[in-house]
């Protein structure tokens, strides 16, 4: 039974299928955005929804800079309940190496026109009272912001669907040659097949190098007025890249409400339960970086999946295995924030235009041949 | 930061009412070591703390809580109180807190005995003050909330509003009726199967006799609530016609649903709300029981026998356990035609209008629910049932209301202090690349 030909098919509706779908819409392509959950419900909706700039590789820096320059564009239309909140991300130093690492991240986003803030002991301690006091400083990245991702996708979906995007509740089950067979019988057509299902991605393309990547997350009673910024631990890019060992790292964000979220874990792990032993680990490090956080309430802890690529960079753009097939995937942890530009050089891929920074570090391709069956 | 204190029992009972204190002193006497725990400061439970100094009260029921306390003060358990269950660490131990800290409990065998809560409904003034379910409410008032000459107006459904419209009398309410949305049609066979349990049928008597002046309506239910700061009015309708009765306060609450929270954290299956549980109160999990309202609402004397049961079982004393299991199983079938009785009726869905709010821990009114086709949609993109209380309350109105289901709970059970959760005594070295 086939039920369509279109000119784009995107499967997957987390925040990254989301923003390529209304993105393909716009360009006045026939697209067709697939998934059997509904908007964002995965791991958009498991993760901190932190807009950030990150500078593990210059690739990285590009598109997360690039996406983020989006995102503040984009906030103006979205809904209060979206909760975007340009709060900044302080990342704190706490011996005099993290302190280098200070001036040299500094430095680096100075060069490129991100503005920038060197912030002492003191001044740390006015802007986040609650930090402990044996802090070296910390750098302040003003752009950086917050958001509620799952509302953010919903409204991504909706805006697809506003320029003629056809959402489908179903399940797929299988892409390849210009097919997509949905769970309910229904077969779909198109030359471009969008694989944007995260960390289900390699099921529906297998070969593709992208590993479930859990995380753990746990938030706070209402306690307005404890945490203004983003703060993250500079230790954060040594311990999140670890790849083999489990790893926990100070992560904190002040929601809308008046709720701390405290992160982060990292563990090759496909289970989906609580793990209290890192869970306690990640609780303490929290402790260690904000003692007073020790007395607030948790009303509840959960898990997500992040899709993670052996360098640390998505996937973005051609499948080498079948030509009908492109990559929107292996976001790992910063899924939410690139999310945006993703979807801009996808789509300017399609259309044949220069894209607005190279997208060659992005490409499957880079992985080499080994990297798929 | 210091470490928790770890402990390790044969048999872990999960709350002290009837069910638990049951289970507790079977285990118990059997020569298990037994660790009890509740989170309140004294035991009894709901039923007995209320009941034990109210006079009104059938003597049975004080002779009853008084001898089983008795047993439990006599017996070896140890009781751990103010103490709450907060999570599974694995599934032989459970994590628990109280003012002092976090303690873990190892055991070979846990008893929950978690009882249950009052079924709330959302209508139309539902959340404003003085507004109480009724169970609630007679807490309050043992702690010390005055009643003396208020207007108390009583509706849902259930053998508690009865009992509870009496305590209050006792306190010196005036109770401007009993509104129980249960018909005589459902209510005449209920009461049939009591011939069988006289004593129940005694108790309902004596709490009707005790409130002869106050209006007792069945088949009535409240459509609406209205006051500026505080309740004044409540509107009832039976379907055919309506009144409005001006009144301090209304105690409304639609009978009973089992805590379930902490049977979820160990995946013990759920059935209809309840554990579901084998003839020995075993769940799905092994070395897992539930007893008394947590497997099944059904009132005293059933979890009094269900608790020895699995305190028996859970002991190797099955041959003290067998003979219990026909008087068991009588009440079970009492326990069934009270749940038809006091089953809302389908009307009540309709009540809750655009503006009503359903989740009071994050104000989500119905208008932004029901768009939704899942208890997952509507939590994320509502955050209904994201509060401190974690869904207990608007979860299993919206079960009524749409027929959803909660689906896996996260933990914590309950809000913890952060403290508890660090398993470590001391936090994780920096790690280095």
């Amino acid at each position: 039974m086939n039920v369509g030909t279109y000119d784009c098919i995107v499967v997957g509706s987390g925040i990254v299928g989301a923003a390529c779908a209304a993105s393909f819409a716009k360009d006045g392509m026939q697209v067709a955005l697939i998934d059997s959950l509904g908007a964002g419900l995965l791991a958009t909706a498991a993760g901190m929804g932190h807009i950030v700039v990150m500078d593990d590789s210059p690739a990285q820096f590009l598109l997360t800079k690039y996406s983020q320059n989006l995102w503040l564009s984009l906030s103006d239309r979205l809904p209060p309940t979206a909760e975007f909140q340009k709060c900044g991300t302080l990342w704190v130093a706490a011996d005099s190496e993290e302190r280098s690492e200070v001036e040299r991240k500094h430095a680096l986003y100075q060069d490129h026109d991100v503005s920038t803030q060197i912030l002492s002991k003191n001044e740390l301690a006015v802007l986040e009272p609650e930090l402990r006091q044996e802090l070296e400083g910390a750098l302040l990245v003003q752009s950086d912001a917050v958001l509620y991702a799952p509302i953010a996708a919903q409204c991504l979906t909706l805006d697809a669907a506003s320029h003629g995007a056809v959402i489908i509740d179903s399940e797929v089950i299988s892409i390849g040659q210009g097919v997509v067979n949905l769970r309910d019988g229904r077969i779909l057509q198109s030359q471009r097949i969008v694989n944007a299902a995260g960390e289900r991605s390699p099921q529906l393309t297998p070969g593709l190098p992208v590993k479930k990547r859990k995380g753990h997350l746990a938030i706070t009673d209402r306690y307005p007025g404890f945490l203004r910024h983003q703060v993250v631990e500079l230790g954060y890019l040594k311990s999140a890249h670890t790849l083999s060992a489990d790893s926990v790292a100070f992560n904190v964000q002040p929601r809308i409400t008046g709720q701390v979220l405290i992160g982060s874990s990292r563990q090759f792990d496909t289970t989906s339960e609580v793990d209290h032993a890192i869970l306690g680990r990640m609780l303490a490090r929290a402790v260690e970086y904000m003692p007073r956080l020790a007395s607030c309430s948790i009303i509840r802890t959960w898990t997500g999946h992040r899709a993670a690529t052996p360098d640390k960079l998505p996937l973005i753009g051609p499948w080498p295995g079948d030509e009908t097939i492109f990559l929107a995937t292996g976001h790992e942890g910063l899924g939410i924030t690139t999310s945006l530009a993703t979807a801009e050089l996808l789509s300017a891929f399609f259309s044949g235009q220069t894209t607005e920074i190279p997208i060659e570090p992005y490409l499957p391709a880079r992985l080499g041949e080994g990297c798929h069956a | 930061m210091s470490k928790g204190i770890e402990l390790d029992c044969d048999v872990l009972v999960v709350g002290a009412g009837p069910a638990g204190i049951a289970a507790c002193v079977s285990a118990a006497e059997s020569g298990a070591r037994v660790i009890l725990i509740d989170d309140n400061p004294k035991p009894g439970g709901q039923i007995w703390r209320a009941s034990i100094q109210y006079p009104a009260n059938p003597k049975s029921h004080v002779n009853d809580a008084a001898s089983w306390l008795r047993r439990l003060q006599a017996c070896s358990a140890r009781q751990l109180l103010s103490t709450r269950a907060v999570a599974c660490l694995s599934e032989k131990c459970v994590l628990a807190e109280n003012e002092n800290g976090s303690i873990e409990i190892a055991f070979r065998h846990a008893i929950l005995a978690t009882g249950a809560r009052e079924l709330l409904l959302p209508f139309p003034g539902w959340t404003l003050p003085n507004v109480f379910a009724p169970g609630g409410l007679q807490a309050l008032v043992k702690s010390g909330l005055p009643v003396h000459g208020k207007r108390v107006l009583v509706a849902g459904t259930g053998p508690l509003l009865l009992a509870v419209a009496a305590f209050l009398k006792s306190k010196g309410a005036r109770i401007e009726g009993i509104y129980d949305q249960a018909s005589w049609r459902r209510i005449i066979p209920f009461a049939m199967t009591l011939i069988k349990r006289p004593t129940l049928l005694v108790s309902a008597l004596v709490y009707r006799a005790s409130l002869f002046s106050s209006p007792l309506r069945y088949g009535w239910w409240p459509v609406s609530a209205s006051g500026e700061d505080a309740l004044r009015l409540v509107t009832l309708t039976n379907g055919i016609q309506t009144k409005t009765i001006a009144c301090d306060m209304l105690a409304c609450g639609f009978h009973l649903i089992p805590n379930t929270e902490l049977q979820s954290a160990f995946a013990c299956k759920l059935v209809e709300g309840k554990a579901l549980v084998d003839e020995w109160q075993k769940t799905s999990v092994n070395g897992v029981f539930s007893v008394g309202e947590s497997a099944g609402v059904g009132g005293l004397d059933l979890a009094l026998i269900e608790g020895q049961i699995a305190g028996f079982a859970a002991t190797g004393k099955e041959a003290s356990a067998r003979p219990l299991f026909p008087k068991r199983d009588a009440l079970r079938k009492i326990a069934a035609a009270m749940d038809r009785a006091f089953a809302p009726r389908p009307e009540l869905r309709d009540l809750v209008q655009k503006d009503t709010i359903v989740c009071r821990c994050e104000d989500v009114p119905w208008g932004k629910l029901r768009q939704h086709h899942s208890m997952r949609h509507a939590r994320i993109y509502t955050r209904c049932g994201m509060g401190p209380c974690q869904g207990r309350v608007c979860g299993a109105a919206l079960n009524f209301l749409t027929g959803w289901e909660s689906g896996a709970k996260r933990p914590p059970i309950y809000p913890v202090q952060l403290s508890t959760l660090i398993r470590e005594p001391q936090a994780t070295p920096k790690e280095k690349p």
